[in-house]
């Protein structure tokens, strides 16, 4: 238990420490917003579909979440180069506390970035219902950070190094994000396109997110929390499986 | 008197490529034994065997009487090691670096706080506890990796090339008090180098690994009397050849060289 507690604090100390990458990390969210956002709120208005920001912002906080949740869990790809890896390698503690631990302190840091991004959308002029869900929402976001930084956990012990990077982010991360829901609604979308959305783990955050602020889901509260929360599961799983693997 | 190691006919293939051929020997309690070989023998894939980190091809391996395919909490706990690379969290200080690696071994509170104190102290960095591990120099930091591996109070020391790249000062520093804790703890201490001299001063038992074979073992005298050669190294020369060894850059110091221009531009 110790160990997870110490390697988890060590992932939040590297984050508080380190404000260029808290600020880097933001430039995309805050891009996506405005950018998109005041782009597209008359059309969108127009269209019936009401206000696009109070739309926008939780896929934007999904969006945040996500990325800041691969980079944390790939990071392993970091500590096995510059060498810390092998330190905790040969401590006597269980391959699966070392995971725990880490994947537990990429998801408080991936989470506490999605929480940044929350508050600059209420800034840009997110407004929430009334009736909203916060504690759900506050478990969304945290099965969302959960979900993903075990993803990149399972990529970071299989790959070597950053050389695959780009094809993570290009071929996983960026399509997860725009076929997730988060910039647009799933109604009206092609057939294909709506299966690839409901094969998206991210969907079923971001419509849990989205929900949990406007107290209304597309796909149901339960329906959100179970596919989540038995997918953060599996992959839990996969990634302490793989990382158990590691040969030096 | 106990056998701390204990390798018999140990091999390690990647493949097509043997790295480590059908190696045996053992290594006494509180001796001091020194692994030499040119670059790419085997050394440190040997030593990754030992430390529980790579599982052998066949053969088998004793550190204070676990084997390090199944009795890996025991082993671990029985050794400190100080890696060829460097291992510490450059954006921790020496002193989180060193509470971390405490709390993973299991170091009740008010014991690792006085041990490491002691143990800073005792490699000069005393007056840097508290300062990031990235503001220190090459030698700070191999420092306090010594420092670190023996904060559990290990049976066994490994350290693979634990003086490349400091200077005459450190070596001697780092070597006296390695020296001294074999002597007054009966710490086991298994280290390879490239330095011969520093070998034929510190070793009481060596072996020679070239190809991943062995291909003599002895105290470093015998090995000089063998080969009738006045120093270890030309010993070492007439035992492994003229040949220079290619080495393949690996994967790490091409990342290595990312990272820096990587986290360099976005950190400073």
């Amino acid at each position: 238990m110790k160990a997870i507690y110490i390697l988890c604090l060590r992932q939040l100390k590297r984050y508080v420490r380190s404000p260029a990458r808290i600020i880097g990390s933001l430039g995309q969210p805050i891009l996506f917003l405005v950018a998109l956002g005041f782009g597209f709120r008359s059309m969108f208005a127009r269209a019936g579909g009401g206000n696009y920001l109070n739309f926008l912002a939780p896929g934007i906080i999904s969006m945040a979440i996500l990325f800041n949740a691969v980079f944390s869990g790939i990071e392993i790809i970091w500590d096995r180069q510059f060498g810390f890896l092998k330190e905790t390698l040969v401590a006597p503690v269980s391959r699966l506390e070392i995971v725990l631990g880490r994947t537990l302190g990429g998801a408080i840091v991936a989470m506490a970035q999605g929480a940044v991004v929350f508050v600059i959308c209420l800034v840009f002029g997110f407004r929430l219902e009334r009736s909203l869900l916060l504690p759900a929402a506050i478990v969304f976001m945290f099965l969302i950070a959960l979900l993903f930084t075990a993803i990149g956990t399972a990529i970071g012990s299989v790959l070597e190094d950053m050389q695959g990077f780009p094809l993570i982010m290009n071929f996983l991360v960026m399509p997860l994000f725009f076929f997730s829901g988060a910039l647009f609604p799933a109604t009206g979308l092609p057939k294909a396109l709506q299966f690839a959305l409901r094969l998206n783990p991210l969907t079923y955050g971001v419509d849990g997110l989205r929900g949990s602020f406007s107290n209304s889901f597309a796909m149901g509260m339960t329906t959100d929390f179970v596919v989540l929360t038995v997918l953060t599961a599996i992959l839990l799983s996969i990634g302490s499986y793989l990382f158990s693997k590691i040969q030096l | 008197m106990n056998e701390m190691i204990v390798v018999q006919d140990l091999v390690k293939n990647y493949g097509e490529f043997c790295a480590v051929n059908h190696i045996s020997f053992t290594v006494p309690e509180g001796k001091i034994f020194g692994f030499l070989g040119p670059n790419g023998a085997g050394k440190t894939t040997t030593i990754k065997m030992l430390t529980t980190v790579l599982d052998p091809t066949s053969g088998a391996i004793r550190v204070n009487g676990h084997d390090p395919a199944h009795d890996q909490k025991q082993v671990r706990r029985s050794f400190g090691i100080v890696f060829q690379d460097p291992s510490l969290d450059d954006e921790l200080t020496a002193f989180e670096n060193m509470d971390l690696h405490g709390i993973l071994y299991g170091v009740p509170h008010g014991e690792r706080r006085k041990r490491i104190d002691l143990l800073v102290d005792f490699v000069g960095l005393g007056d840097r506890k508290k300062d990031f591990v990235k503001t220190f120099s090459g030698g700070m930091k191999r420092r306090l990796e010594v420092a670190r591996a023996l904060l559990h109070n290990p049976r066994i020391l490994f350290l693979d090339e634990p003086t490349i790249g400091l200077d005459p000062q450190t070596r001697n520093h780092i070597w006296s008090y390695i020296q001294q804790l074999s002597k007054e703890e009966g710490v086991t201490v298994f280290f390879t180098t490239h330095y011969m001299d520093e070998a034929d001063r510190v070793a009481s038992d060596v072996a020679v690994i070239d190809h991943g074979k062995i291909v003599a073992q002895g105290a470093p005298g015998e090995l000089k009397e063998r080969t009738k050669c006045a120093t270890l190294e030309d010993a070492f020369i007439a035992l492994t050849g003229h040949a220079i060894r290619e080495e393949e850059a690996t994967s790490a110091d091409r990342m290595r060289m990312m990272g820096r221009v990587w986290r360099g531009a976005g950190r400073r």
